[in-house]
């Protein structure tokens, strides 16, 4: 077995209860702990990548209880990527939060390693219940991250993310209770074999289950009617925090890939494709109500949450065409609008700090103090963001509309995703040109000239301060660079996840495969 | 049984649903705890309403009951008490700093 599965889920547990231990030993001690944890895990699982990409699907059995009694941990191609996807932006976060932000609260470092240990594990397990678990690791973790700092508004926007996530996670229990009570199983592979077999008789609350179970996920990956939450606790949540939740949003949208792959995938016996008739319409509103709320939006950090939001629509709505071509798609665009979107908040808070009076507000204000930096480093992003050659948002653009092309709903898709881009290029070109271009001259305050620099005041950034996210844009190009191994990848991703028969036989063995191909599959 | 329980099941979450909706934090939160324990309940009996039968499986019983819920909703039960305790915590701070116990931060509330 190999134990290099479960590291990515231990260094961190353990780390963060050394911290946790370690809270008055200073903020130095925490940084070092944190950054060498984070630095570790993303090694670690750049490592199950490239295992993933090799070789078989792994499967680690936690207390040696054979399958499908004890829980246990899969790696297959998908989960391998999203845990290095994870682990790798934890660590820019991480690099940018040792800049200050981690000093507004004792706990940050423990939290955020925490944090890690539930998105890994989220994307990891292969059990429901523990799945539910690994949520609430992420979700606990995540609540004392969104209110770090404090203030008003930070507060408000959290307690709305606090309670919207209770209710889901008790909805998420109720979903779990129905498919346990019928299927008598938690192991995601097992349940996918018992499910085929199921009597007709249980089809109506066995769908309801499955249905049940995605109103959860929506939640998480923030689908409309359930993403009011987001705008507000990623638009006034620290940078370094907004940065990393860019990846949350993709756990939603991992598990239902997973799940309505795996279990209500083809072989889902009475609830077969009990998902197709509504992720596709649901993500192609959420991403015409995202990309409202993008141009609509007066402050930067909103108008990048909102475009969490669009990234999240777009994302599901080429999933929610189920072929294999267009999940390819999805594999590549995934990595692109996580990394750019976490940049975009980073670059986005490094200008909230220069501008004197407004903050992050679109209104205009005297000029930052880096101009060519901040400038820069925002129109680098903005290009990447909007999907505009020669950067990786054109090329996965181009890659998913492709990929779509046969569906018959391709022609919503392809204009909304359109739309939506143009609508983003929109508001991204306004709120450049409000912050950089429509300034108010230096010594025109409105209350009188300046005696003294105004800019003397307000933190100018050395190459260590843009570097987290000089890094992060630094990935776009790459991402263009590789084009051809990633697509290559994510058509070796979704020949995985479209063929769940591998994934069953590397948990349960080959007999469970000719239960489920004798109960009437393809 | 099942119609006792399932209308118990029902009255729970109807009253927890309705003083979640109060857009208040503190009926929000017994509102949580009614659906919590509506929820546990349901989970409970995922393994079936049955009495008088062993946990542990034995060649002389062919019923038994299923253990696997009860470790579930201890799980549930556990994370379920830490995260009222967070959001009692979460909903004093917010009438602290916000001034109100309103969900929504407004000062009066419009009855």
């Amino acid at each position: 077995m190999n134990h290099l599965i479960v590291a990515p889920l231990l260094l961190p547990l353990l780390m963060g209860a050394i911290i946790v231990l370690a809270v008055n030993r200073g903020i130095a001690l925490h940084r070092t702990l944190g950054l060498v944890s984070s630095a570790a895990v993303a090694l670690i699982t750049g490592l199950l990548l490239y295992q993933a990409m090799t070789g078989p699907i792994q499967m680690y059995v936690l207390g040696d209880w054979s399958p499908p009694f004890g829980i246990i941990m899969v790696l297959d191609r998908l989960s391998a990527m999203m845990i290095f996807i994870t682990s790798l932006l934890a660590f820019l976060c991480l690099l940018y939060a040792v800049k200050g932000t981690d000093e507004q609260g004792k706990n940050f470092h423990a939290l955020f390693q925490f944090q890690l240990l539930g998105i890994n594990g989220a994307f990891l397990t292969g059990d429901i219940f523990n799945l539910f678990v690994f949520f609430e690791v992420m979700l606990l973790s995540s609540y004392g991250l969104v209110l770090h700092g404090g203030g008003a508004r930070r507060t408000k926007a959290g307690m709305h993310y606090v309670m919207l996530n209770l209710v889901g996670s008790s909805v998420f229990l109720i979903g779990v209770g129905i498919l346990y009570g019928l299927l008598g199983s938690l192991n995601m592979a097992d349940m996918a074999v018992r499910l085929a077999t199921a009597p007709a008789d249980n089809a109506a609350l066995l769908q309801a289950g499955g249905l049940i179970l995605f109103g959860v996920f929506a939640l998480k990956a923030a689908l409309l009617p359930l993403y009011f939450w987001l705008p507000n606790a990623y638009g006034f949540t620290s940078a370094p925090v907004a940065a990393l939740f860019a990846v949350m949003t993709k756990v939603g949208v991992y598990v239902i890939l997973r799940v309505y792959t795996l279990i209500f995938g083809e072989y889902g016996g009475v609830a077969a494709n009990v998902l197709v008739p509504w992720l596709l319409p649901v993500a192609l509103v959420t991403l015409v109500a995202g990309s409202i709320g993008v141009v609509a939006s007066r402050d930067l950090r909103r108008t990048i949450a909102y475009m969490v939001v669009v990234s999240v629509g777009t994302l599901l709505a080429v999933i929610g065409t189920f072929s294999s071509d267009a999940i390819a798609a999805a594999i590549v665009y995934l990595p692109h609008t996580t990394f750019m979107t976490a940049a975009m908040f980073l670059v986005a808070d490094m200008i909230r700090q220069q501008r004197l009076d407004a903050g992050a507000a679109l209104i205009p204000d005297r000029p930052v103090g880096q101009e060519r930096l901040l400038g820069l480093l925002f129109l680098g992003a903005a290009v990447a963001i909007g999907g505009l050659p020669p950067l990786s948002g054109f090329t996965a653009k181009v890659m998913m509309l492709m990929g779509v092309q046969t569906h018959a709903a391709a022609p919503w898709i392809w204009s909304l995703v359109l739309i939506g881009g143009l609508l983003g290029l929109i508001a991204l070109g306004r709120a450049g040109s409000v912050i950089f271009w429509k300034t108010i001259p230096l010594d025109d305050s409105g209350v009188g000239a300046f005696t003294k620099d105004p800019h003397a005041d307000i933190p100018r950034y050395g190459i260590g301060y843009a570097l987290p996210a000089l890094i992060l844009l630094a990935i776009s190009p790459l991402l263009v660079l590789f084009g051809g191994p990633l697509s290559d990848f994510g058509y070796a991703v979704a020949a995985q996840v479209g063929q769940p028969i591998h994934y069953i036989e590397a948990v349960l063995g080959t007999d469970a495969v000719a239960a489920l191909l004798s109960a009437g599959g393809h | 049984m099942e119609l006792l329980f399932s209308s118990c099941l029902g009255v729970m979450i109807a009253c927890g649903v309705y003083l979640m909706l109060r857009a208040r934090t503190f009926p929000f939160v017994l509102g949580l705890t009614l659906l919590g324990y509506a929820v546990n309940m349901f989970l409970f009996v995922s393994g079936r309403l049955k009495t008088n039968l062993p946990a542990v499986i034995s060649p002389e019983r062919t019923q038994y009951a299923d253990p696997l819920p009860q470790a579930l909703v201890l799980t549930a039960i556990v994370i379920g008490f830490a995260m009222v305790a967070f959001v009692v915590v979460l909903a004093l701070r917010a009438s602290g700093e916000l001034g109100t116990d309103h969900v929504d931060g407004h000062k009066e509330s419009k009855s």
